[in-house]
């Protein structure tokens, strides 16, 4: 089992830097393995800043995480949350 | 004394010595020297764990001087020094042995510098800074270097900074920045409009170290700095930043009003830009709208046209961040003095006079198509015009009405979302001012390009500082040109503006209004001051804009 939650970047200037910044700090407080993606393109490790930023998300962007492990719904939850308040 | 331009990314003013800051530590200049593997791996590590704390302390630092908001720059730098893409591959390329930890450290960060320079996003671009930033701080680390400490009033000069630098400088001794690089979203610029700094970045300094403790006059209010300025110019600068506080509160409180004389003309107050992230600054000077988007920006400083979508990008962002106000577009103005290699334009003995503009745009339709195809799309996006540079005759705007409708049928064919914005043409060239009764009848509006139409008309190069007496922005022929130009408009039933820099010479304002021009476009800086002038003006309209 996964969970799964797509997420559509609103922030007209995109993901930025903090913000990502505070995104992969969330992603890294869980167990879960997360993989994220941008419209469609590669998976990359939710959990690396570097990989993150180089997303390049911008604004009407769809954002897709996939969580996978012990605490996978908490994740998912919570990240969806954050997501919808800060991009 | 030597004086140059830069983009206001911070306004203000300040007169102190230049304080110059070297260009970061690259790669290459690091000693080859290196130890064994293990004592390497050492210093690296003992590197990694002093720069995790000098970031835990300018977080710290900004959190109480800035707020928690800049402060994550550094909490996101910190993560960066987690990352696996860059300390593990400080260790590995370490590990694989004939390298120094400091050497390791510049290499990984340089390459991973670079990854991001290549992306496409320029915010992203912009932070291969901070990739830069934290490997040099590996680096200064592993070597025991200190950073730059100021202790005395300055005005900063570099190439371009770092936010740790940006941060670690004390306030109190930072009177102004200038800056050779930086765009309005880098740190630097962010940071220095927070902390209120009179900033100029893209400045166009002499060669890196030869202002060095020289006396700057720095005004960021007209986009000028001054290097061992005369004592009138130190003065006048001064006066400038003495009352520039009182001034700026005083104009801020005219955002949100409406630019109309209290004879009741309506003259907008339109911003000039060169680049999407000028708009930050329009937005903060509360313009009407934009008169004049440079769009060579696109064009200039690379090796290749730029793709439909590229361009659309950068057009639809500034007119969905102008949220319904007009964007008036200028379509590619390149030639003269703004060269790209890649177009491979013969050289010329009269560049001002030979392929440019509009002559290059109709002598090769691709690279026209497909600007227009950009524009279009953006149009759909918000309030968006655009006009034609260098026109001389009707045959001109005709060809250039074909190819649109051209574009418009292809883009309805292909079923993709477009809307034709208002086209209008700039007046820039004698020859348009004696048929602009005929041009009037093509376009939905004017607007005046009174450089050129003053190099043009008077036979002055405006690139040529020793033509003295004789170089009079004031010539009558140019007024005169001015209005004929919006008798012809009003006559026709459009719109016209100015979006030369005569338009923000305050000893103007009241002839414009006489005139009855209907737009001003001016450097954002200026709109407030132009917006009070306009407020204040006892200025009769004597030719209104009766829309038919």
């Amino acid at each position: 089992m996964s969970q799964e939650i797509i997420h559509k970047i609103n922030d007209p200037r995109g993901m930025h830097a903090r913000p990502a910044g505070q995104l992969v700090k969330l992603l890294s407080s869980f167990e879960s393995k997360v993989q994220m993606s941008v419209a469609g393109g590669a998976a990359i490790d939710g959990k690396r800043l570097l990989l993150v930023m180089k997303l390049a998300a911008s604004q009407g962007d769809e954002l897709k995480l996939v969580f996978d492990g012990p605490d996978e719904e908490k994740a998912a939850l919570d990240t969806a949350e954050f997501l919808k308040a800060n991009m | 004394m030597i004086s140059a331009k830069g983009r206001i990314a911070c306004q203000g003013a300040a007169c102190a010595k230049a304080f110059e800051i070297k260009a970061p530590q690259k790669a290459q200049s690091t000693s080859d020297a290196y130890l064994s593997v293990d004592e390497e791996l050492e210093r690296l590590e003992n590197g990694l764990a002093r720069a995790k704390e000098e970031l835990e302390a300018l977080y710290q630092k900004a959190l109480t001087d800035l707020g928690e908001e800049q402060a994550q720059i550094f909490e996101m730098q910190g993560m960066m020094l987690d990352d696996p893409d860059l300390a593990d591959g400080m260790r590995d390329l370490v590990k694989k042995g004939a390298i120094s930890a400091s050497k390791a450290a510049l290499l990984v960060g340089e390459e991973q510098a670079r990854a991001f320079e290549a992306l496409d996003d320029p915010y992203m671009k912009e932070r291969a800074l901070d990739v830069r930033d934290v490997s040099q701080r590996v680096s200064r680390a592993v070597e025991g270097a200190s950073n730059v400490t100021i202790s005395e009033p300055c005005i900063i000069v570099a190439d371009d900074l770092t936010p740790s630098q940006t941060v670690a400088f004390d306030r109190k001794f930072i009177l102004g920045m200038i800056l050779r690089h930086g765009a309005m979203n880098s740190h630097a610029a962010i940071l220095a409009r927070t902390m209120n700094i009179p900033t100029l970045i893209g400045a166009q300094l002499p060669e890196s170290g030869t202002l060095d403790g020289k006396m700057i006059a720095l005004d960021a209010v007209h986009g000028v700095f001054y290097a061992e300025p005369t004592d009138e110019i130190i003065s006048e600068v001064q006066t400038l930043k003495d009352n520039f506080h009182v001034r700026r509160l005083r104009l801020l409180g005219l955002r949100g009003k409406a630019s109309i004389t209290p004879q009741g003309h309506v003259i907008k107050t339109y911003a000039n830009i060169g680049r999407p992230d000028d708009v930050e600054m329009v937005l903060e000077n509360d313009a009407e709208g934009i008169g004049l988007f440079r769009s060579e920006f696109l064009f200039l400083e690379r090796d290749d046209f730029p793709s439909e979508n590229e361009q659309y990008k950068a057009y639809s962002k500034v007119a969905q961040a102008l949220n319904g106000k007009l964007v008036v577009i200028r379509t590619l103005d390149i030639g003269a003095d703004k060269q790209a290699h890649y177009f491979n334009l013969p050289h010329e003995e009269n560049p001002a006079l030979g392929m440019r503009a509009i002559r290059i745009c109709l002598t090769r339709p691709q690279i026209f198509k497909t600007q227009l195809r950009a524009i279009f799309r953006a149009s759909a996006c918000g309030n968006v015009a655009m006009m034609f540079p260098m026109i001389t005759c009707p045959e001109e705007v005709l060809d250039c009405l074909k190819i649109c409708d051209e574009v418009e049928e292809e883009l309805k064919a292909q079923n993709i979302a477009y809307k034709r914005p208002q086209i209008g043409i700039m007046i820039e060239t004698p020859a348009a001012v004696l048929l602009a009764s005929e041009l009037a009848k093509l376009v939905d509006f004017f607007s005046v390009g009174t450089n050129d139409l003053l190099q043009y008309t008077a036979a002055l190069d405006r690139q040529n500082q020793d033509l003295g007496k004789f170089y009079n922005p004031h010539h009558k022929a140019l007024l005169k040109s001015l209005e004929i130009i919006v008798k012809a408009a009003h006559d026709n039933g459009i719109w016209a503006g100015i979006c030369g820099e005569l338009g923000g010479d305050l000893s103007l304002t009241d002839y414009f209004i006489e005139l009855g021009f209907d737009e001003l476009s001016v450097t954002p800086g200026l709109i407030l001051e132009l917006r009070e002038k306009i407020l204040l003006s006892k200025a009769i309209c004597q030719n209104p804009l009766v829309n038919k």
